[in-house]
């Protein structure tokens, strides 16, 4: 769970964009502006995103194409979001999501 | 509501190539994809692809993809990047949700399905661990992302996406520390599997993974033999240290937009299950709507292009933009190399079941 600088075939690793901080349960991590924010995490050793809602199961990472939603989180207040497909911006807030998620009212839902 | 002649949905390898045959037949073409880039899975294949010449063997995949790209770039396809197509009606409609957030309806003469396929699970105790994924996940992590999923990996299946992923993560620094295979003999090309064995990669044949175990995620995995039905054998069970299990046990097409449509399906196992019937010209039973790449029964990123261009040709010559003569060669041209890329152990079988659905459009005419 680390980045891979140098690489046989792709070369030297080029960075999606500038060094950002985000915020993922509180904690400072440096990603890349624009990368997904599943490979920021799992960069940062981060491996379960959230706990299922009935059993609180931990889920992570696993398909990293938009297409099972096992890794959805809470980004900027908004749940459900799939980090795998969800590009990195600057200032952004992730949280660990328990459970279905819970909407926060209001036009959220349009999201 | 926009109008076009051509929309192509997915733009992976082969709606790219579809886009390409219509725009430079002459049509005007929307390429839409649900993710923020082009190009499909094609970016995370730097492996060099085989066949002939044509078939850009030696090619790593990247480069063929950013090959399409250009050639895109220069026909001046409109590309609908992060747009999602939710419905589809009356064969020639599509209704797309931009961003998440904006309604957007699109009226097309002809529409171009190539929506690709999705990777298969296998349920074991627990496989939900964070450290279990597809295969093409990982593949997507280290050659797309640049993150490594897992230091020690256990892969199930040895065919061709198990092998070739397996050597990948190899290359990005991570331990491939068995290949996991239930079926007695293993399943990829021997150019493959053989740049494995000389890494010192351990294979397992009739062998499989009984269970991952760990709290938070994966810590070990136990893998036990199978017997000659298949069966685990009580007492050979075997505990390894690894952090994450990849999962390469084939892929099954995307239809729902072909059975929304109402298109007819029909069941091919070897094809990866339910597929649309389509003719020879990718036409499925609903005469504005075409099918290409994976969609139309899984196989590989080259028959996926050469599926895409004949799509291209003849929704292009239904448009009216090619005589009936320049068809009929255009398309002659891509089935004498799609012919060359199902021949072999590996392509025979492919070759027989497209037959098989051909031959199924070919009675509901």
């Amino acid at each position: 769970m680390s980045r891979i600088a140098e690489h046989p075939i792709l070369g030297p690793l080029k960075p999606s964009g500038r060094e950002v901080s985000i915020l993922v349960d509180g904690e400072e991590v440096i990603a890349y502006e624009g990368e997904m924010i599943a490979a920021a995490l799992m960069a940062s050793g981060r491996r379960v995103f959230r706990y299922t809602e009935k059993r609180r199961e931990p889920r992570g990472l696993y398909c990293a194409i938009g297409r099972c939603t096992d890794c959805v989180m809470i980004v900027n207040g908004i749940p459900n979001v799939r980090t795998c497909v969800t590009p990195v911006e600057p200032g952004m807030i992730i949280e660990t999501q328990r459970g279905i998620g819970r909407w926060g009212g209001g036009d959220h839902g349009i999201h | 509501m926009v109008f076009t002649d051509v929309a192509v949905v997915g733009a992976g390898p082969a709606g790219l190539s579809a886009a390409i045959e219509c725009a430079e037949a002459g049509a005007n073409v929307i390429l839409i994809d649900e993710n923020t880039k082009p190009g499909g899975q094609l970016f995370k294949q730097i492996h060099k692809f085989f066949g002939s010449r044509e078939h850009h063997a030696g090619v790593r995949g990247f480069r063929i993809g950013e090959e399409l790209l250009l050639r895109a770039r220069k026909l001046d396809i409109d590309v609908w990047l992060n747009c999602e197509v939710c419905g589809i009606y009356g064969g020639t409609e599509l209704w797309i949700v931009k961003n998440r957030r904006e309604s957007r309806r699109l009226k097309a003469r002809k529409i171009i399905l190539a929506t690709g396929a999705t990777e298969n699970a296998v349920a074991f105790s627990g496989w939900t661990l964070p450290g279990v994924m597809g295969a093409g996940a990982a593949q997507t992590m280290i050659n797309l992302h640049r993150v490594i999923p897992g230091n020690r990996v256990v892969m199930i299946g040895s065919g061709n996406v198990g092998v070739i992923v397996s050597y990948q993560l190899l290359q990005a620094g991570a331990d491939v520390i068995a290949v996991v295979e239930a079926a007695p003999r293993l399943g990829g090309y021997g150019v493959h599997t053989a740049k494995l064995r000389r890494a010192g990669v351990p294979f397992f044949t009739s062998h499989t993974v009984l269970e991952a175990r760990g709290k938070e995620s994966v810590e070990s995995v136990v893998i036990v033999r199978l017997d000659e039905y298949w069966k685990p054998v009580a007492g050979t069970e075997k505990e390894l240290e690894a952090d994450t299990v990849c999962i390469a046990a084939g892929l099954t097409p995307l239809i729902e937009l072909a059975m929304l449509a109402g298109c007819e399906i029909c069941f091919i196992p070897s094809l990866g299950g339910h597929v649309p019937v389509h003719d020879r010209r990718m036409r499925t039973s609903i005469e504005s709507i075409y099918v290409a790449g994976d969609i139309a029964g899984v196989e590989e990123a080259s028959t996926a292009m050469e599926e895409g261009r004949l799509s291209g040709i003849h929704a292009s010559a239904s448009l009216g933009l090619y005589s009936a003569d320049k068809e009929e060669e255009l398309s002659h041209q891509i089935w004498e190399r799609l012919d060359v890329l199902r021949s072999g152990p590996f392509g025979e079988g492919r070759r027989k079941a497209k037959e098989k659905i051909i031959s199924m459009k070919s009675m509901t005419q």
